[in-house]
């Protein structure tokens, strides 16, 4: 294993006409890590998620995997390259089986029919969702729909996972679930990055946990130490509030 | 797509058996001819398919690639007696090259600026040959009339080889459709049709599927056009590179459903012998009164039943299962 | 030799704003509504024979005909609209795209059944004749056809700016959603741009009977050109529309001048090929 980290992000800034979305953030994932992305709505998390997984181009900064440059690659070529993500709104196949959606991800490694069809009902077993191989992608509920998205990811074989609020709209039962899967993907080998607002799954599952506000990133540590952060607390709560006053 | 009940297969078996009886059991040319033209479009649309009904990239624009068909073939046998068989792969070939000339560029597009695209495209190809002395610019190519037989791609007494010749081209049509549609590629278009982000996030590269697909429409739509060439014996510009080809190749596949394999047959089957016969009764006077039940037609489908043939038998399907 | 590109010049700018009021009308629909009405050039040409009729049968001169025009062409939009096309905006995009084909080639057809294929002449026009300025031959009709598209299309930014009705419509052209929370009645809109732009494409219609050809199949390659100038453009922008049909104007006259004049509609056709390469959204699209 190489001490290389699996991902760096070096002051990746993203502009937007007026409005500085992402300004000069910084960090760094090692392999086999859970890294979790927190901050109030619209400080920009989805955003450096698309600057990451090549949706966007930052205007500055450069992203590194595995040591490789891939700030300017497209999103398909970073895929192929070992990242896959998901969304915040669910993206499926609307007109195939659940089965169907997970083998297009698999034909990325597998160019035949059969081979694609083996893995992908490899990874379905994995996710708990093989039993509902046949139906149609749109029957599912949303929770099955996000395992759905996540064994689609997995089927491309990613080394680096990253999820987009995968916890949203979840039932307390659905989000145990979803937190154990994310453990089960880990303990797999698949390093994970991930953006949620639901606090319970960040505390569960994080090794470390980054803090954006407005664009910029303001802390960095563990579970328990960002939450006691003033100003984390700050962050979500406004000016108006003072901890431990 | 789903594999094939036998229920299917026994179908189809059973079609296609009338299917290859039909011309000795019916009087005349005309009903030959019917079926002929069936198939031509028949196969048309499932090329069109390819590119329209699986990955959504709807080209008003199949016209050019007949036209090039078409002409290749008989310019290589009017001017070096090349056999059209032979011609019939090379106006494959270059119908595929052009395809992918046009298809970078054009590969981004989506909806409505890639089907004008293809109209342009079209369109470039038309005015072209209308003033390319070496093919007969306006005056159009005549093929020679060669003894009849397989070989030379050429009757004359009856239309019947002809019929055959076309249905062996739609299955063969048909084969490479299905083949696509369960393939990596078809998987794909599929993806590609449904949204970019989530093709792009599986690692599908756009350009290169989409060219793939538009290669092998083109070929398809190419062979059609060599056989309308031998068919008929003469081609023009205005008869083998306008628009209205090419509306009439979406339309089969919608009429039929796009996006389903056998779709674009049923649409065939169903606006042909439409089209032919009020065409036959109602149009030689000139009064263009065909053409508007022909409008009305397109404007009726488009507004009551835009998924077709296929779509209601599927709906159908669902309510009873 | 400067003296005919001088001409040139002057026959793209003729063209040209002829061209720039048949594509704003285009541009409006598709921007409000996002559809292409492909039977766009067919209104132009219910236009031009509007315009004939009234005068080879009542004598009316066709710069008397452009309300009638425009009033003609708005009523049939609204009808197209409200009966067939406001049917399939909630269907799938395919029969979007092919909906409108079927009434270009009805309407196409019914010309043909009603009016005959011939082609047919306003022979003696109020506006006619030919003015000599230096070495350029402007002809009169064509003059005042290109001045009418001008002063129209600057009406017509003028009511989308300026009027509240005119407003609306840049809402919904800008976004659909925000403009229904705002209580906009996109449905009437929708109904009215439709309207618009064929009547402004009903008034070029009656522009262009004075001096051009009318005949049922005229409307085939005015209605290609449009679309190529309204993508050219850049899809909803009205300023986009009117200078890419100026630009469309040029490069149709000139390619024709300098390279061959019966390729001039497929250098036109090039150029936009190569636009949509380069810049997908047009001039001015977003």
């Amino acid at each position: 294993m190489s001490s290389l980290p699996l991902l760096e992000v070096q002051g990746v800034s993203k502009r937007f006409g007026g409005l500085l979305a992402n300004d000069d953030v910084s960090f760094t994932v090692k392999d086999g890590e859970i890294v979790s992305i927190i901050g109030p709505n619209g400080a920009g998390k989805s955003t450096l998620f698309n600057c990451i997984t090549g949706f966007y181009r930052p205007n500055a900064g450069r992203v590194l995997y595995q040591g490789k440059d891939i700030t300017r690659f497209g999103a398909d070529r970073i895929c192929k390259l070992g990242i896959a993500r998901t969304f915040q709104i669910v993206q499926i196949i609307s007109d195939m089986t659940v089965l169907e959606n997970v083998m297009t991800g698999a034909f990325l490694r597998s160019a035949r029919n059969g081979a694609a069809r083996a893995k992908a009902e490899e990874v379905l077993r994995f996710t708990g969702l093989f039993e509902k191989r046949n139906a149609a992608a749109t029957a599912l509920t949303i929770a099955d729909k996000k395992r759905l998205e996540v064994s689609m990811a997995l089927a491309t074989r990613p080394k680096l996972l990253m999820l987009d609020e995968a916890m949203a709209g979840l039932t307390p039962f659905e989000l145990k679930e979803m937190i154990g899967l994310i453990r089960k993907v880990r303990e797999n080998g698949v390093t994970l990055v991930i953006v949620e607002h639901v606090m319970e799954a960040v505390m569960e599952l994080s090794d470390r946990v980054i803090v954006i506000n407005s664009g910029r990133m303001i802390v960095e540590g563990t579970p328990k130490e960002v939450v006691v952060n003033t100003e984390v607390i700050q962050a979500y709560l406004g000016e108006r509030y003072h901890v431990g006053s | 797509m789903r594999t094939f009940t036998p229920r299917q297969i026994s179908v189809s078996a059973v079609v296609l058996i009338l299917l290859i009886l039909y011309p000795l059991f019916v009087r005349g040319s005309f009903p030959v001819h019917v079926m002929i033209l069936v198939f031509l479009f028949g196969m048309m649309g499932v090329a069109w398919n390819i590119i329209g009904g699986f990955a959504g990239m709807f080209s008003f624009g199949q016209v050019a690639f007949f036209g090039i068909g078409a002409y290749t073939s008989s310019y290589l046998l009017t001017t070096y007696h090349v056999s059209p068989w032979i011609g019939l792969l090379a106006g494959g070939v270059l119908a595929a090259l052009a395809a992918a000339a046009i298809g970078i560029p054009c590969s981004n597009l989506r909806g409505h600026y890639f089907a004008i695209a293809s109209i342009a495209f079209a369109e470039i190809v038309r005015i072209h040959f209308n003033n390319w002395k070496l093919i007969g610019a306006a005056e159009g190519l005549t093929l020679p009339m060669l003894p009849e037989s397989f070989r030379n791609f050429m009757f004359h007494s009856t239309k019947t080889p002809y019929y055959y010749i076309i249905l062996g081209f739609l299955i063969l049509s048909l084969i490479a459709c299905s083949w696509v549609s369960t393939s990596r590629m078809g998987f794909y278009f599929r993806a590609i049709k449904e949204s970019h982000d989530v093709a792009k996030v599986l690692g599908i590269n756009f350009v290169r599927y989409r060219l793939g697909a538009i290669m092998i429409s083109a070929f398809l739509t190419a062979m059609a056009g060599t056989f309308y060439a031998q068919y008929i014996l003469y081609l023009d510009p205005e008869s083998v590179l306008i628009l209205p080809i090419s509306i009439q190749i979406v339309l089969v596949s919608m009429l039929g459903g796009a996006g389903s394999i056998m779709g674009p047959v049923i649409g065939a089957a169903i606006l042909l012998p439409i089209s032919e016969v009020t065409r036959v009764w109602l149009g030689y006077k000139g009064t263009g009164i065909d053409m508007m039940i022909y409008g009305t037609l397109i404007m009726l489908i488009s507004v009551y039943q835009p998924k077709g043939v296929w779509g209601l038998l599927s709906t159908i399907g669902r309510r009873e299962a | 030799m400067a003296d005919q590109l001088m001409q040139q010049l002057v026959n793209s700018l003729l063209i040209g704003s002829v061209y720039a009021l048949v594509a704003i009308g285009l541009t409006l629909i598709w921007g409000v509504m996002n559809i292409i009405n492909f039977a766009h050039g067919d209104f132009l040409m219910v236009g031009m024979f509007v315009a004939f009729w009234f005068y080879t049968l009542f004598g009316v001169d066709p710069i008397f005909s452009i309300p009638i025009c425009a009033a003609v062409l708005f009523l049939l939009g609204l009808v197209i609209y409200r009966y067939i096309v406001s049917k399939v905006m909630t269907g799938p995009i395919l029969a979007q795209l092919v909906v409108t084909f079927g009434v270009s080639i009805f309407l196409a057809n019914l010309a043909v059944m009603l009016w005959t294929p011939d082609f047919r002449l306003i022979d003696k026009p109020l506006l006619s004749g030919t003015w000599t300025l230096g070495a350029v031959q402007l002809s009169v009709p064509k003059f005042a056809a290109s001045v009418g598209s001008v002063l129209v299309s600057a009406a017509v930014f003028l009511f989308l700016r300026k009027t509240k009705t005119g407003k609306a419509i840049l809402a919904v052209e800008m976004n659909r959603e925000s403009a229904l929370l705002v209580g906009i009645n996109t449905e009437r809109i929708n109904s009215l741009s439709f309207g618009l732009g064929s009547a402004l494409v009903g008034i070029a219609g009656a522009f262009l009977s004075m001096y051009y050809y009318i005949y049922p199949q005229v409307g085939g390659l005015f209605g290609l050109i449009s679309f190529c100038i309204v993508a050219f453009g850049g899809f909803g922008s009205i300023e986009g529309a009117f200078i890419a049909g100026i630009l469309i104007g040029f490069v149709q006259t000139l390619g024709g001048y300098f390279f061959d004049p019966a390729y001039k509609y497929a250098i036109v056709f090039m150029v936009y090929l190569i636009t949509v390469w380069i810049r997908p959204q047009g001039l001015l699209g977003g």
